[in-house]
């Protein structure tokens, strides 16, 4: 049904009821809010999936649960912050410099904290993860104070309109960029010998040593891989809100597991589903349902999910042939 | 002259010693095989010799080199193989994925070709599957693929677990031929299996394991015909 309404003008308080007036057309207005709104989602759902993929790597290949893997987006915020606003680099250099940081504090992590129990029971290896998670937002506190830092945007794209929808720079940067590096990871995994050998690593360590691949050095680049794509997500997050904080890796973190259990966690393709589904249903729910209620429908999903398929949408089920 | 000399190795999971003092030579373009029982120790030893699993002491000189400080991921591009036991090829690579991995620190693309011509010619049946995904392959097939990826490293000697576990008699033959015809191409072999019968059948000389400890060795036609070996792994 399309009714017009006889005086727009009358309503016109926000953005919305803007695009309402030009277009007289409540069909029409529920369509275009209907699509920023899933273009919200997707911007969400991009830094959603880039999280989960550093998940979900080092889950298919060191078998742990990384819980510190949230904060690395964090520590990236801050290097980005410090490089642009303190030491006035450029931002594509200052974008580089916080993914370098984060690649070497991953793999750093790896090296201190987690290989030495290579062959502990999980729980240790998972509490070993959430104490260097609260280790990593300690010394943020530390260096940087509770208040929360400005970010200075690094992406100097202006906002367009496609048709009656109204895209912003960060949202076109963040999903185009998302979009580059699902396609070179995907590349990477499946045609170099590097990825082949994570792949082989994360199936079996013991036929890929007999292979003369070195396991260690393939977890320390999964790690440099996934930390430096959390560095990538922490740049994005970050120019979308504004501020960084101690804390500011923790929620999107929990949220980029989610994603990645929700994908099937170890499925590369999964945790990008996971992400971008993620990020959509909760920008919908926003939108929709309630702000309040996002969280929990977010969660209720992963809950209705992994009752019906409890491998997560790509997981598979690993065949245990004697 | 010995190419493998294991002395006085020992090694234990935790407080179980499952190899408990053995030495024995593999000697160049030898068939060894090592049998017995369940649990005498036989993977375990083939995996402290590729380094899979420590050994609490003793030696492995491989061609000059000292294994047990060799760390793993270095020992076949030194030309030692390994078909592990239950196979343990990479079920979600394809065939031919899996053959590329076992070529994984080869560096001359046409060398690597060549091989995989050759690995075909001996197992055409993995050319028919190359694309197929591993895990899809049945019992026999698998064991193909695990013993042509480690062809693929074009080693010096390969080593064999259990190459006839949960196979059918008609592929147990066709596996045991295949080993002989690659000990005839030059390579040398460490067979390690429960089917006494047919590992004496192909091989040169032969070590008789019981709770980590060597009781036997000699000349395998000769334990064929010896009665205690006959008594207990030939069912006769």
């Amino acid at each position: 049904m399309s009714e017009s309404i006889e005086n727009p003008e009358e309503k016109c308080y926000n953005k919305k009821d803007l695009v309402f007036y030009r277009i007289y057309d409540r069909k029409e207005w529920f369509k275009v809010e209907f699509i920023e709104q899933l273009i919200n989602g997707l911007n969400l759902g991009s830094i959603y999936a880039l999280m989960a993929l550093g998940y979900t790597m080092v889950y298919g290949i060191a078998k742990m649960l990384n819980f510190a893997h949230g904060d690395i987006i964090m520590v990236g915020a801050y290097t980005l912050s410090v490089a642009v606003s303190s030491l006035k680099f450029p931002p594509a250099l200052a974008i580089i410099v916080s993914m370098a940081v984060c690649s070497l504090l991953g793999v750093v992590v790896e090296k201190i904290a987690y290989k030495p129990l290579r062959n502990a029971s999980p729980l240790t290896v998972l509490i070993t993860a959430i104490g260097v998670s609260y280790f990593l937002q300690s010394l943020a506190l530390l260096i940087f104070g509770s208040n929360q830092r400005k970010v200075e945007s690094v992406i100097s794209v202006k906002p367009m309109k496609i048709g009656s929808i109204d895209i912003t720079g960060e949202s076109a940067v963040t999903i185009g960029v998302t979009i580059i590096i699902m396609i070179c990871l995907t590349l990477f995994i499946n045609k170099t010998k590097t990825g082949r050998a994570m792949l082989a690593v994360s199936e079996d360590k013991g036929a890929a040593q007999l292979m003369g691949v070195n396991v260690n050095k393939t977890i320390s680049i999964t790690f440099a891989i996934g930390s430096a794509l959390a560095a990538v997500a922490g740049v994005l997050f970050t120019s979308s809100y504004g501020f960084v904080g101690p804390y500011t890796g923790s929620l999107p973190g929990i949220k980029a597991f989610v994603a990645a259990v929700l994908g099937g966690i170890g499925s590369v393709p999964g945790a990008m589903l996971g992400g971008i589904l993620l990020g959509i249903i909760e920008s919908l729910a926003k939108a929709y349902i309630s702000t309040q209620l996002a969280d929990a429908i977010v969660f209720g999903v992963l809950i209705v999910v992994l009752l019906v398929k409890p491998t997560g949408l790509l997981g598979k089920k690993r065949m245990e042939k004697v | 002259m010995a190419m493998l000399t294991i002395k006085d190795l020992q090694v234990s999971y935790g407080v179980i010693n499952a190899v408990k003092g053995v030495s024995f030579e593999v000697n160049k373009g030898e068939i060894i095989a090592l049998i017995g029982a369940n649990g005498a120790g036989k993977t375990t030893i083939l995996h402290t010799i590729t380094g899979l699993v420590p050994a609490k002491s003793g030696s492995v000189d491989f061609d000059g080199t000292e294994l047990t400080k060799t760390p793993a991921h270095k020992i076949v591009s030194m030309g030692m193989a390994h078909v592990p036991e239950g196979r343990r090829i990479f079920q979600e690579l394809t065939v031919l994925e899996n053959l590329q991995m076992g070529a994984f620190t080869r560096k001359d693309k046409n060398e690597i070709s060549e091989t995989l011509e050759m690995v075909y010619k001996r197992f055409p049946r993995l050319e028919e599957r190359k694309s197929q995904i591993a895990g899809t392959l049945s019992g026999g097939e698998q064991q193909m693929l695990a013993m042509g990826r480690a062809l693929m490293s074009h080693p010096s000697i390969i080593l064999m677990d259990e190459p006839s576990m949960g196979l059918s008699p008609l592929y147990v033959s066709e596996i045991f031929d295949i080993i002989r015809e690659v000990n005839e191409g030059g390579t040398t072999v460490l067979l390690v299996e429960q089917n006494a019968k047919k590992a004496l059948s192909i091989a040169n000389r032969a070590y008789v394991l019981e709770t980590g400890n060597i009781v036997l060795s000699g000349d395998a036609g000769e334990l064929m015909n010896n009665d205690s070996v006959k008594k207990a792994y030939l069912g006769e």
